[in-house]
């Protein structure tokens, strides 16, 4: 497809924001964000835990332990990043993959085991925990992000929605529909597009003849940002400056992060070495978030081996402690799903509860 | 008491549940400052701002996740889809999402959204704008469905649907918006959810329907009358979940029971209605239980809608047939 000028002149546009290179070298000095040296080191302490959980929650899943689990090694940078930025009162609607970003929001982490399994008590999102259930369908999540935000606007509450999609998810109708409502309305929502090239199987270049999934928030007439998604400060700040906008309602942002998922798209049996070449795997580990994070701390002497290795055992604590909790949640009754229907039971619903109560008790 | 039509009772129920509670939104295609294709929502935005009763882009899977995020915020939306033939377009948010709200958050977040959609044929419309897919709400766990068919009734269930917790598909009928007047009490009033209401009371045969075709069940009980026949006639009101109970009085007290719907014999819920009599009360049964449809085929285009749509002909026949069995 040849592209006209006009086309490449806003396409262009859409240059990768980047603070940290790959050597972990600041080389956008004046985009820093100001942080303190604390929670510089709480950004790699949350990288390295989650990349220590995701080894674990792989091993759980090969062991029949787990149940569903989408592996997220590579992109902590992005979920640990946009997370970052967060307050306490604002709302996640996040897809199934963003569980590290809902555990840091507060949801305990023997209920994301839970939710893993299916069970009913993973999607009980603790009182204070603004946080939806993972969701399945892809994009439903974001047109849901237009109505959280214009319920937050509405009862002032000081807050924003985020969502997260894949770059899958960008070619959905549900994503410009959410955009552009929200767009419509002036609301405080951040869509966030972790584009890890694929979706499933399916590489970016066959989703869209767009160059970049940033540039598609100039149609919903709101601003777009695509940030190199293995640097946790590019990506942190990207979101603070969304966040930011949304409260001063001055519109929402979508935000691209470029990043790479290392492992399968779920553990339910896909094989990515049949779409993708160990060559593109090793580019991509070349750019780790954590590698690159762990060299521009320790160049400012925050980071030692000792306090790595702390940080990994107290992942696989924790880890081994929430199982141990999740294999004690109640097992699930038919009738407990009966009782979660509707607020008052139509007939057949207590016809029905009546008749597993009989089941149940043999 | 004063005389309105059923779009009339719409609006008033509307504007009663807009004054009664601030959590209630009203939002849609042209329900603003046009106050909706039928005028359903006229004169609302004016009374009560364009903050609780607003116009959305052009987007039904977008109107549906708004309610979706608004609800879990704390709001009681009512949504219109602007024909139910484009709920399509919003099913996922609609029975993937909200009819599921409560049930996958363990109990934690509900979705009190109410479904206003026009729907049903008669009126010449283009296509895919009056089909019959109560069906596919009724086949879906987690919905209310409810389909008035007067003026009186169409206030009481509305205001209910709109107070109800959990969400509520509320379906008008087009041809019944301005065919008639009845009685609709000042302010408010309920009706509640998952009750039928015997339009007419007989003792020869069982009619159970909804929607347009209580009238042409009642013309029919009329006709009936004439050659000794005497119908009751079961306005359903809500069809998810069913009366069973109103259902089965009716049947043990009739012995003979045809069920009549507007939709296509393979949708609606007619073969559930004769589904739970057969469960309930094949025993009391003089005769084969019958169903009055439309046939199996996409709904019709405008000029071949009155030859496709049952007529109360048809309920006449079909009742004479189980009476005479």
């Amino acid at each position: 497809m040849e592209k006209t000028k006009e086309l490449q002149n806003i396409e262009s546009q859409f240059e990768t924001f980047q603070i940290l290179n790959e050597d972990g070298e600041v080389v956008n000095k004046k985009a820093m964000p100001d942080l303190s040296d604390e929670q510089l080191k709480e950004l790699m302490k949350r990288m390295v835990y989650t990349r220590i959980w995701d080894q674990r929650a792989i091993s759980l899943n090969r062991q029949g332990r787990l149940g569903f689990y989408a592996p997220v090694a590579g992109q902590e940078a992005s979920m640990i990043g946009t997370h970052f930025a967060l307050e306490k009162q604002d709302w996640i609607l996040p897809g199934y993959r963003d569980i590290p970003q809902i555990v840091f929001h507060g949801v305990p982490l023997e209920q994301a085991f839970l939710w893993s399994r299916g069970h009913l008590a993973g999607g009980q999102m603790p009182e204070g925990v603004n946080v939806m259930m993972p969701q399945i369908i892809i994009g439903a999540q974001i047109t849901q992000t237009a109505g959280v935000a214009m319920g937050l606007k509405r009862k002032k509450k000081d807050a924003v929605a985020i969502t997260y999609t894949g770059d899958g998810g960008a070619s959905q109708g549900d994503f410009y529909e959410g955009m552009n409502f929200a767009g419509a309305y002036n609301l405080p929502a951040v869509f966030v597009v972790q584009n890890n090239r694929f979706a499933i199987s399916v590489p970016v270049e066959k989703q869209s003849a767009a160059k970049t999934i940033a540039q598609k928030a100039v149609a919903a007439g709101i601003h777009g940002v695509q940030v190199d998604g293995m640097d946790v400060l590019a990506v942190y700040a990207a979101t603070q400056e969304a966040r930011k906008r949304g409260l001063e309602e001055n519109g929402p942002t979508l935000i691209e992060t470029l990043t790479y998922r290392y492992g399968p798209h779920t553990m339910a049996g896909d094989d990515p070495t049949r779409y993708r070449s160990s060559d593109l795997d090793d580019e991509w580990e070349k750019k780790d978030p954590l590698v690159r994070f762990r060299k521009f701390l320790e160049g400012k002497k925050l980071w030692t081996e000792e306090e790595e290795n702390e940080v990994v055992e107290q992942a696989k604590e924790d880890i081994k402690a929430a199982i141990k909790k999740a294999d004690s949640a109640p097992k699930q009754k038919v009738t407990d799903l009966i009782n979660l229907m509707f607020e008052d039971q139509p007939h057949n619903l207590v016809e029905q509860m009546e008749e597993y109560k009989a089941k149940e008790s043999k | 008491m004063a005389q309105m039509t059923l779009i009339q009772a719409i609006t008033d129920a509307l504007r009663v549940e807009l004054k009664n509670n601030e959590d209630v939104l009203l939002f849609g295609e042209d329900v603003g400052q046009n106050g909706g294709v039928f005028r359903a929502t006229e004169g609302l935005q004016k009374e009560f701002g364009e903050d609780r009763v607003f116009d959305t882009p052009l987007a039904e899977s977008g109107i549906g996740g708004l309610a979706v995020g608004l609800s879990v915020t704390g709001f009681r939306p009512v949504m219109e889809v602007q024909f139910f033939g484009f709920v399509f377009e919003t099913f996922d948010a609609i029975a993937a999402q909200m009819a599921r709200m409560r049930y996958r958050s363990g109990g934690v977040y509900n979705s009190p959204v109410t479904i206003r959609s026009p729907f049903g044929g008669g009126v010449k419309t283009p296509e895919l704008h009056a089909d019959s897919l109560e069906g596919l709400m009724y086949q879906t766990p987690g919905l209310k469905v409810v389909i008035p068919s007067t003026p009186y009734d169409a206030k009481g269930l509305l205001i209910s649907a709109i107070r109800d917790n959990d969400p509520v598909v509320y379906l008008e009928h087009m041809k019944l918006y301005r065919s008639f007047r009845g009685e609709v009490p000042e302010g408010e009033y309920t009706i509640p959810l998952g009750k039928a209401d015997v339009k007419r009371e007989g003792k020869d045969i069982s009619i159970i329907t909804y929607g347009a075709m209580v009238h042409s069940s009642l013309k029919a009980a009329e006709e009936l009358e004439k050659q000794g026949i005497d119908a009751e006639v079961i306005d359903l009101m809500t069809i998810s979940p069913l009366d069973i109970e109103t259902i089965i009085s009716s049947v043990e007290k009739t012995n003979r029971v045809i069920v009549v719907q507007e939709a296509q014999k393979q949708a609606g819920i007619a073969a559930n209605v004769v589904a739970e009599i057969n469960e309930r009360a094949i025993l009391s049964l003089e005769a084969p239980v019958l169903r009055v449809t439309a046939p199996d085929t996409i709904f019709p285009f405008a000029s071949a809608e009155d030859a496709w749509l049952p007529s109360y002909k048809d309920i006449v026949e079909k009742a004479k047939e189980v009476v005479e069995f």
